[in-house]
């Protein structure tokens, strides 16, 4: 055990969304769940949840219907890659700039 | 019951390891290091000694697996000499940065170009500004006692310890020694508990990516970041003088060895000169301290310079300034500058209005063989300078026993 007077200042912390800083900025690609794939939310009951078992940055939430925290999410795309009923898709963060498609 | 032997100084710094229960030793072996490590080896496959022994592929790796070890709460150790603690370099500053408590031998050595493997400091005095702690050994029962110590002070401050003692010189030589009863030493240093073990229990990110400005965790608390974590690093590497000095007292007591854990004085007393000088060649001093006060009258002593990181720099400036003239004698340099002990020596006296005349000698690169005759003529010069009416401060490194 440390000596009381030493603080030991280290990076170290437990798991969470924002342990690197808020990285939703930098997202190119967005997950997009498609709840009428997604196991848990078909079936209504809590399974599968591999997407909030693989995100990096503790993200997604263990929901019947999981939800990303865009704040934090940084765009990874591994819950897309691990998700065994391909329900999530990314998409281009330029989809989602405002009126940006209409133009 | 302690035991008296006479035995190398390797098998000196493996018989302390093992006394100090390491769990983990991970080490690549280099010559003149290469001893100890073997030691090590054989007290774990005669089942003297309960620890893991992982035969790595190189020193970077054997230092990474020190460094999952102190993270997963295990005692590790290693050891390596030279070019081998180069190439654990970025591996050094992050155990540092990581504050992860371990103790690794570095049994000095030249660094290549040109190849070299006799003794010098230029391997330790390169890795100075990694935040690993460096202490210097004189002789064999200081490998023993200071690295029982320096597991106690890693464990304590967070703050990983190199215990650097001389290439052959030390680590090839037999001299006497006494080794204390294990029970004693179970009870001078506890086990191992570190604040962020690793477990599935409590999983933890360690050493994650630090942004350049301070920010809130998830659970809302304000977190340092990388410029405060290396400045409490710094604060609490300049304490940890003050820790050595502690558990030196208590070593002291229970061992009846130790008293002087970061300057060793010889004969400084009544001196009007001192030599300084990290390593044997403190030892090798005090019989040229000797000759020159029979000899020629000079009131000169020497100060062994135990702790060389963090750099005792009150203490130090205390304990000279009032010396008429200081002679730096080292092992290695900053190429292009001074002696590197020499510079920090110099900085250190810089406020006190009372400086002594400073003198700085390069000797021993390579192995050169360090004449005791040689020693005596460049103090007794450098005394006889000091004596002027209107000294000379020469500035430069002055190499005894170049041979071109």
């Amino acid at each position: 055990m440390p000596d009381p007077r030493f603080k030991v200042l280290t990076s170290a912390s437990t798991s969470g969304p924002g342990d690197a800083g808020r990285t939703g900025s930098w997202r190119v690609e967005r997950p997009v769940i498609d709840y009428s794939r997604c196991t848990p939310a078909k079936s209504g009951k809590p399974s599968c949840h591999l997407c909030w078992l693989y995100c990096p940055d503790n993200v997604v939430s263990k929901a019947i219907e999981p939800t990303i925290d865009l704040e934090y999410c940084k765009g990874c795309g591994i819950c897309a890659e691990e998700c065994p009923v391909e329900a999530i898709k990314m998409v281009s963060e330029e989809e989602f700039i405002a009126g940006g498609n209409d133009e | 019951m302690s035991k008296k032997l006479i035995d190398s100084g390797n098998a000196a710094a493996a018989m302390a390891v093992q006394l100090a229960a390491a769990e983990v030793i991970a080490a690549y072996p280099i010559t003149p290091q290469t001893p100890l490590t073997e030691k090590l080896s054989e007290l774990i496959a005669a089942g003297e000694m309960d620890a893991e022994y992982v035969a790595v592929e190189s020193e970077h790796s054997a230092l990474a697996v020190c460094i999952g070890a102190a993270s997963a709460g295990v005692r590790p150790f290693t050891a390596t000499s030279s070019n081998g603690l180069l190439y654990m370099s970025e591996q050094l500053h992050w155990a540092a940065g990581g504050r992860l408590p371990m103790v690794m031998c570095v049994v000095n050595r030249g660094i290549g170009a040109p190849w070299s493997v006799w003794n010098d400091h230029q391997d330790a005095i390169s890795q100075r500004d990694t935040g690993w702690i460096q202490i210097f050994a004189k002789d064999h029962q200081e490998i023993v006692d200071m690295t029982l110590k320096a597991f106690r002070l890693a464990e304590l401050v967070h703050i990983p310890v190199m215990v650097n003692y001389d290439g052959y010189y030390l680590s090839h030589t037999y001299m006497p020694f006494e080794l204390p009863e294990a029970a004693e030493v179970r009870a001078f240093l506890p086990d191992y508990d570190y604040k962020h073990t690793l477990s599935p229990e409590h999983p933890e990110s360690l050493n994650t990516v630090t942004l350049p400005d301070a920010r809130n965790d998830i659970n809302g608390v304000k977190q340092g970041s990388y410029m405060d974590i290396r400045h409490n690093l710094h604060q609490e590497m300049c304490l940890a003088m003050d820790v050595w000095e502690e558990i030196d007292a208590d070593f002291q007591q229970r061992f009846g060895r130790g008293g002087a854990p970061i300057l060793d004085p010889y004969c400084c007393d009544d001196a009007e000169f001192v030599v300084v000088a990290m390593g044997s060649i403190a030892n090798q001093f005090r019989d040229v301290v000797d000759r020159l006060r029979q000899d020629d009258g000079l009131k000169i002593g020497v100060l062994a310079l135990q702790m060389y990181r963090p750099f005792p720099i009150a203490r130090i400036a205390e304990a000279l300034q009032s010396f008429k003239g200081v002679m730096v004698c080292e092992k290695g340099l900053s190429y292009g500058n001074q002696g590197a002990l020499y510079a920090d020596l110099k900085s250190a006296l810089y406020p006190y209005p009372a400086r002594p005349r400073l003198h700085n000698f390069i000797t021993g690169l390579g192995g050169r063989e360090i004449r005791t005759d040689d020693l005596y003529l460049a103090l007794k010069t450098a005394c006889l300078q000091d004596d002027l009416t209107t000294p000379v401060q020469n500035d430069t490194p002055q190499w005894i026993g170049l041979q071109l």
